[in-house]
């Protein structure tokens, strides 16, 4: 995904001069492209994230599109207070990318383990929060926030992910990317958990359950009539309590809609670990999603 | 010019054309580009000073202290520095104020307020339901460019505004005791990598903070040293000389300039000045009188 992130942004930047580029000292082997093709929209901020974000939105008050790159929670949560009044506040084009959301960088360690941030930015005012769930949905998604030209949380997965839409797709704001049809049971992927939820999907469809599948990027804003006339829904996220389920929780809890929401339990992950052995220790796999859409099937 | 040079004014023209700027401009500098122009900074700093004391006694409200102690460098940058014109508070051209230290919003409104960027009988409605006007600096008042009050976020903002816009100045007012804030440091280190010889840094030195003496609470040292060491042109001045403080503002390097303006919080009202007890005080009737009666003269 973040190769697909920078391809993208360097196509924006070849159309719009406004769009710069920040990191707070991370993106080996990924940012020089941009940074070659445009030097003078480039700055690595080095480690100071509370400043990188303070320049951006200076730098987005002198007109410019500025994207922050860092990864884990360094770009959210470090300096989570220079988005909320500095970026979100004064409505500015500021986006921050996350590379590694939920527990891509898994034997890093907790530090590295963003699996609170959905919950905590969605809470924001202003702030488009966008997960995209394959390198497709991350270009379209880059699109989407430069036209939507105001503050923009991204998060990513990490790299070599598959790709689950055969190209990319046209994705506006709050809008939801149909995978699959099926009227059995909807399953709701937000961010790097879509392959795993289409795999749910094809263990369903061996058990006769037909379940579509939805691609919901935009975590904020959420409308939930983009879930047209789902009824009963599996929401999968690799992020605690407050993401994605909690957010459709929100939105339905005065309809007859019947939703279980698939999340990292446990808490804390206090060991080492790669991204499939860690989100199975936490609960988030295949056959969970598989025996809550049979629960909402039946 | 290597980043280790020792501490000297730099006057060497900056890549960014604002000597010849300032050349060009010579004494129109800072003027209103209306008619009438603005009045002198002795008469706006006098006027803000009466029309922030007024609107803390209406609201009740703190910080009076931390207001009357910037006065005078607001009112020698937009009497006698800035490119600003009220009449136009957008207009792109007009060089940047960021107050930092958001909690002194009354000495910043005053000075908007009696220079027209927005109807001064407005000054009534501060921390009132539904105003504006409120208790720390907010964009939503016209000539405002950045909400503050959270500290530490005004100089980072500032880089970003000197580095989007090479052609105009940037300015930027900090408490002391909001340099106890590290995002400050981080942006001091960012400022000079960068060059960035169009921003200028006003520490409001009044040597107390919410909880006691600067020095007592955590001591900063000298100021001007730890910006010249993180490659400043930093300077010290008394914060009240008008004359002093046009000067350090005229003098423009290749390097961002951290003028260490010293202070006195609650100047110009006797019972207010270096007490702790007025960042959180409100005059009552009788201290107004008094307190008015002492700028006025």
């Amino acid at each position: 995904m973040r190769n697909a992130f920078v391809e993208a942004l360097i196509q924006a930047a070849e159309e719009d001069p406004r769009i710069w580029l920040l990191t707070g000292d991370l993106g080996y082997s990924v940012l020089e492209k941009f940074a070659d093709r445009f030097p003078d929209r480039f700055i690595n901020a080095g480690v100071a994230e509370q400043n990188m974000v303070g320049v951006a939105a200076g730098l987005a008050m002198a007109g410019k599109v500025v994207f922050t790159y860092s990864i884990a929670n360094f770009p959210t949560l470090r300096c989570l207070e220079q988005i909320r009044n500095d970026v979100c506040y004064h409505n500015l084009p500021v986006i921050a990318v996350a590379v590694g959301g939920g527990l891509a960088y898994g034997s890093l360690g907790y530090s590295h383990h963003a699996v609170e941030d959905l919950a905590i930015m969605r809470s924001l005012p202003n702030l488009a929060v966008v997960a995209p769930g394959d390198p497709h949905e991350t270009r379209a998604a880059v699109k989407a926030l430069v036209a939507r030209g105001g503050p923009g949380y991204l998060r990513l997965g990490k790299g070599g992910e598959a790709c689950v839409h055969a190209s990319e797709p046209v994705l506006a704001e709050g809008e939801a990317l149909r995978l699959r049809a099926g009227g059995a049971v909807t399953l709701v992927s937000t961010g790097a958990t879509l392959p795993m939820t289409m795999s749910a999907a094809a263990a369903l469809a061996g058990e006769g359950i037909e379940a579509e599948v939805l691609s919901l990027p935009f975590v904020s804003p959420l409308c939930p009539s983009v879930l047209g006339q789902a009824s009963r829904i599996v929401s999968v996220e690799e992020h605690g309590p407050g993401g994605l389920g909690g957010a459709l929780a929100e939105a339905l809890c005065d309809s007859p809609v019947r939703l279980i929401p698939i999340t990292l339990e446990g808490g804390s992950c206090g060991m080492a670990g790669g991204q499939e052995y860690l989100r199975e220790r936490q609960g988030l796999t295949v056959e969970r999603i598989v025996e809550a859409a049979r629960k909402l099937a039946a | 010019m290597p980043l280790s040079q020792p501490n000297s004014p730099l006057l060497v023209a900056p890549a960014t054309g604002l000597e010849e700027r300032l050349v060009l401009s010579g004494d129109e500098v800072g003027r209103w580009r209306n008619a009438g122009g603005p009045p002198t900074p002795r008469v706006l700093a006098g006027k803000a000073r009466e029309h922030a004391l007024r609107m803390v006694h209406r609201a009740k409200a703190s910080h009076i202290g931390a207001a009357l102690s910037m006065v005078d460098i607001l009112a020698v940058l937009y009497a006698d520095v800035m490119n600003v014109w009220p009449a136009e508070p957008e207009w792109p051209d007009r060089d940047r104020l960021i107050v930092s230290k958001g909690h002194g919003a009354v000495g910043l409104y005053a000075v908007l307020g009696e220079l027209g960027f927005f109807p001064k009988e407005e000054f009534e409605t501060y921390g009132q339901d539904g105003a504006r006007l409120m208790g720390h600096v907010s964009h939503k008042v016209p000539g405002v460019e950045l909400s503050t009050g959270s500290l530490g976020h005004g100089l980072p903002v500032a880089c970003g505004l000197a580095l989007g816009l090479p052609e105009v100045r940037t300015f930027c007012v900090l408490g002391d005791g909001e340099l106890n804030e590290g995002s400050n440091w981080e942006a001091a280190m960012f400022a000079a990598h960068h060059r960035l010889g169009n921003l200028t840094a006003i520490i409001d030195h009044n040597k107390i903070q919410s909880l006691g003496r600067v020095e007592e609470v955590m001591s900063l040292g000298s100021i001007r040293d730890k910006f010249a060491a993180f490659g400043w042109y930093a300077i010290d001045i008394d914060g009240h000389d008008h004359g002093a403080l046009r000067q350090a503002f005229s003098e423009i390097s290749d390097r961002p300039t951290a003028i260490v303006a010293h202070t006195v919080k609650g100047k110009g009202v006797d019972f207010m000045e270096d007490q702790l007890a007025w960042h959180y005080k409100s005059p009552n009737d009788a201290q107004l009188e008094e307190a008015l009666r002492q700028v006025a003269a």
